[in-house]
């Protein structure tokens, strides 16, 4: 994946194989001679933790539908037989479950350290798009498999969120009908879930073939946002990236392992132990928390359609940052005002999802607004102004010059003197 | 050089290993290998001056986790195949009993066990003196079968029939073909017992397999009579 | 008897159910000005937790003569009594309790469904053929299902109390609730209007339940000398209800432990060797 490779085979039958397909080559390109930035910081091993955490969804979910039974009277129980009888099924499916949410902690911070560090900016940008795609395809796979235990939180919310589609003039109630299969959330709503929830991740997996090339074509971004300009600057990723990902991959397990095996329904709903009911709703309807941020902002909006609008439009701008950004430096570590606007933004992000926990009344509503108001301000008013405004500090000539100039303590060195960084 | 120490490494067989000496001398310190970065070069010395006192050591570290990985890995997939074995549930299931008042002198019925078809056949005088009349030389299968039975019990009329004071003409069998699983039909076939139609395989009035690529007699289940006109299988 | 009356009209059905909501045990948060469950001491809490035997034993006796009677528990098979991390009855005991109820079988060879004493492979038999005659024999309300109940129930825990239950490991929640409403009903306060056929609960959402006050002093005979408390009574049937719930909790706690030490010492391995590798390279 990144172009031409260097691996020669000495073993005639591999020598053989790889003049028809250069199968160990392409892998000995791309994950044991790539050349890494030297100065990639842990943030950076989040790539390789949700490389990870897609093979452990598939694979556990792969096992999972082994034994559970679609079907609206005994989906319930299926999944409660997967807990109970079938030999460490409650191990599988508590990973499925807990790593769903393990997958968007993963993602979340994969997204804000390319937000911070500007790994969006030329020529990166359609490795960014191709990672919101990623992102919005995860939104989906995970809704539909919280359907699927068909209790009463994975009921309302698939109701709930197949409502919006209502919203729509004209089509919308059409649309509905068709997602349903009904009149209602029922059995035939359930089986195709189920059926997409199987397909998406494999598309997912199609999309990360894409964006993992995409990666090796431009190279990784790095903490300085500076290139590299000549082979001093990387490392091979074999065994330098390997080892260090490894390492974030199991301290990352730790933390799994702590949800997984202590407090497994800590990050789910009780309701979800409630067989689902259709005639009646939980007092409460809370979505995973994954989508609070956005479930907030869709209850900021008094009207239906402008809620919906509202809600996809906070995901749709997501694909147009490289171009709402219009500074000239990448990284926020030399933008001393993105640095502060971006935390700030990160708050409202969590400030928006602890909001869309709570009940949509009063203040809460109120403060919605603001927060939600906020976050496209960020990107639609923030982001283009600071590129014209800020004044950036000096950025060093190299990544082995930035290294070094840490190493020593002394402030990045030749400042001022430094190469503009390529940008389109 | 390098060679040199990669084939040494080859000798000791610690793959694990080599593949990172291999990893330190080609890329490592990248300057080393590609002549350039003047600045780094004394450092380079220092290590590969260490190197001979440090190989040990971290040959045994580079081990160590690579051994750990592979518990772990080994350990992680234990619990994805072994959720493949039956599940609690399926162990539970038990047995099922059948009411032999319900069947007339000559006929055969099925019934479901561990989602199994087994026949019970009451079978007549004619049916079990032609059964004893077969000697075990002209069987393809000698053995028994019978679950209730040692291993290697002959597969006489006595030893496949039901067990006890006039219970000779029951004759319980898993009505599933030996040869490639299908389920033989009754009352058909040169030997008066079932004919598969899948490969034409022939059993007798006893069960036992008189014709065809079927390597061995119908199995007979664990049974046992709860009074005389019920038995209990499994 | 006219609630009954009016559940049999299927057309009005759907109405009356949703003006019941109230008698639904609707679980999830406590509703606005209910007090929060006290947090117990459970056996079965923490990162070493284990059920106590006794008690998950005592618990199912007072499931067996008291709860039993209206509530089902329809994923409970009599074998997951002798099973290893529950009561942990002996096989002996399970089957005599199974063969102690008659369990539907068939059709048999006639076509027809018939009774016969239960076995260990049985699910505990629900003391009403369906949600409907549960319904019609209890004032319209619903006695929820036992099997998942413990997990099916929680109250709000709120900032920051929600981000310090992730280090301490506490998602007790549910036992916390059910232990609380059944030691929750009381008289109640002036003014508050209660409906016709409810109990006034403290902990119960809305405070009107259609449950009565389902267990007493003494009621149930415990053979151990344990004292024979509403609150001892609750303490017991909550272990059972949270085994009920999660019947492989105990291995689930141990595994994990044997994962966590693992995961550290590989972590600590690749640390170390993570080092090693970029010992000569600047970053």
């Amino acid at each position: 994946m990144s172009g031409h490779s260097t691996f020669e085979p000495k073993n005639p039958a591999l020598k053989w194989f790889e003049s028809r397909l250069p199968l160990v080559g392409l892998i000995h390109s791309s994950f044991v001679a790539y050349p890494t930035p030297r100065n990639l910081n842990y943030w950076w091993t989040f790539g390789g933790i949700l490389s990870l955490m897609l093979v452990c969804q598939i694979v556990s979910g792969v096992v999972l539908v082994m034994h559970y039974t679609p079907h609206v009277t005994l989906a319930f129980d299926s999944v409660e037989h997967i807990m109970r009888d079938v030999s460490w099924g409650w191990l599988i499916r508590y990973i499925h479950a807990n790593g769903a949410s393990m997958f968007f902690i993963a993602v979340y911070i994969h997204m804000f350290r390319g937000l911070y560090y500007g790994s969006y900016k030329a020529p990166r940008e359609v490795l960014w798009i191709l990672g919101c795609i990623i992102y919005l395809l995860m939104m989906a796979t995970a809704f539909m498999g919280y359907v699927l235990p068909w209790g009463q939180m994975s009921f309302w919310g698939a109701t709930v969120i197949t409502n919006l589609f209502s919203a729509f003039p004209v089509v919308g109630p059409t649309i509905v009908e068709w997602l349903w299969g009904g009149f209602a959330v029922d059995n035939p709503t359930l089986n195709r879930f189920f059926s997409l929830h199987y397909l998406l991740p494999f598309m997912i997996a199609g999309v990360v073939v894409l964006h993992v090339w995409a990666l090796h074509v431009v190279g990784q971004n790095n903490p300085t946002g500076v290139e590299p300009k000549s082979e001093k600057d990387t490392v091979p990723f074999t065994p330098y990236a390997t080892i260090k990902d490894g390492f974030g991959m199991v301290c990352f397990l730790i933390f799994f392992a702590w949800f997984l095996f202590y407090i497994p329904n800590y990050l789910g709903h009780a309701d979800n132990y409630i067989p689902a009911n259709p005639l009646v709703t939980p007092a409460h309807i809370v979505p995973e928390w994954y989508y609070l941020p956005f479930y907030a902002m869709l209850r900021a909006v008094p009207d239906k359609l402008g809620g919906v609008l509202t809600m996809f439009g906070a995901i749709i701008v997501l694909f147009f940052v490289p171009w709402l950004d219009t500074s000239k430096v990448r990284s926020a570590a030399y933008r001393p005002l993105y640095k502060q606007f971006f935390w700030i933004w990160v708050a409202v992000c969590i400030g928006l999802g602890w909001l869309g926990s709570k009940p949509a009344e009063g203040g809460y509503v109120i403060a919605g607004r603001i927060l939600t108001i906020y976050y496209f301000a960020h990107f639609l008013i923030i982001l283009p102004l600071l590129g014209l405004f800020e004044k950036p500090k000096a950025i060093p000539a190299s990544i082995t010059e930035a290294v070094l100039g840490k190493n020593k303590g002394a402030a990045p060195a030749s400042a001022g003197v430094s190469a503009p960084q390529t940008k389109g | 050089m390098q060679l040199e120490a990669l084939e040494g490494r080859v000798d000791r067989g610690l793959a694990f290993a080599r593949l990172f000496r291999a990893g330190r001398s080609n890329f490592g310190p990248t300057q080393a290998c590609r002549g350039s970065g003047q600045g780094m070069r004394g450092k380079e010395t220092i290590v590969a001056s260490t190197e001979t006192a440090g190989t040990t050591r971290r040959d045994f570290l580079y081990l160590a986790t690579g051994a750990m990985g592979g518990i772990g890995a080994a350990a992680l997939v234990w619990p994805f195949v072994s959720q493949l074995q039956p599940d609690a549930s399926v162990l539970a299931l038990s047995s099922t009993e059948v009411d032999l008042s319900q069947v007339a002198e000559g006929q055969m019925i099925t019934v479901k066990w561990r989602g199994k078809p087994v026949f019970v056949w009451n079978r007549t005088p004619d049916d079990i003196a032609k059964s004893k009349a077969t000697e075990i030389s002209v069987l393809l299968d000698p053995v028994a079968r019978n679950a209730n039975l040692p291993l290697d019990a002959l597969a006489t009329d006595e030893n496949r029939a039901a067990e006890g004071e006039g219970h000779e003409k029951w004759l319980v069998v898993i009505g599933i073909c030996t040869h490639l699983g299908c389920v033989p039909i009754g009352h058909m076939g040169e030997y008066d017992g079932w004919f598969c139609p899948c490969h034409g395989s022939e059993y007798d009035s006893a069960g036992r397999v008189r014709r065809g690529p079927a390597p061995e007699n119908l199995a007979i289940p664990p049974y046992h009579f709860v009074s005389d006109t019920k038995i209990s299988i499994g | 008897m006219s609630n009954t009356m009016s559940f049999r009209s299927s057309l009005l059905r759907p109405l009356a159910v949703a003006s019941l909501v109230i008698g639904l045990a609707v679980p999830a948060l406590a509703a606005e000005g209910a007090p929060k469950p006290s947090r117990e001491d459970w056996s079965f809490a923490g990162p070493f937790g284990k059920f106590d035997r006794a008690q998950v034993q005592r618990g199912f006796q007072v499931f067996k003569e008291v709860c039993a009677s209206c509530h089902s528990a329809h994923l409970l098979a009599f074998r997951n009594l002798a099973q290893p991390g529950g009561p942990e009855f002996s096989e002996a005991q399970v089957k005599a309790v199974a063969e102690g109820y008659q369990v539907q079988d068939g059709p048999n060879d006639a076509g027809d469904m018939f009774d016969r004493p239960g076995r260990l492979s049985d699910r505990w038999p629900s003391p009403f053929p369906n949600e409907q005659a549960a319904r019609a024999s209890n004032g319209g309300a619903f006695p929820p299902d036992f099997s998942t109940l413990a997990k099916a129930r929680t109250y709000e825990v709120g900032f920051p109390g929600f981000l310090i239950d992730i280090v301490r490991q506490y998602q007790e929640q549910g036992p916390d609730y059910i232990h609380a409403l059944l030691n929750g009903y009381k008289e109640p306060p002036e003014g508050f209007n209660l409906p016709e056929g409810a109990h006034y609960n403290a902990f119960f959402p809305g405070h009107a339940i259609k449950m009565p006050q389902p267990i007493s002093d003494d009621q149930v005979t415990y053979t151990d000398g344990t004292p024979q408390t509403v609150d001892q009574y609750s303490r017991d049937v909550t272990a059972f209800m949270m085994w009920l719930a999660e019947p492989h909790l105990e291995t689930r706690k141990r595994v994990g432990f044997q994962v966590m030490i693992f995961l550290i010492i590989f972590a600590g391995l690749l640390y170390f060797t993570k080092k090693k590798v970029w010992k000569s390279v600047e970053h």
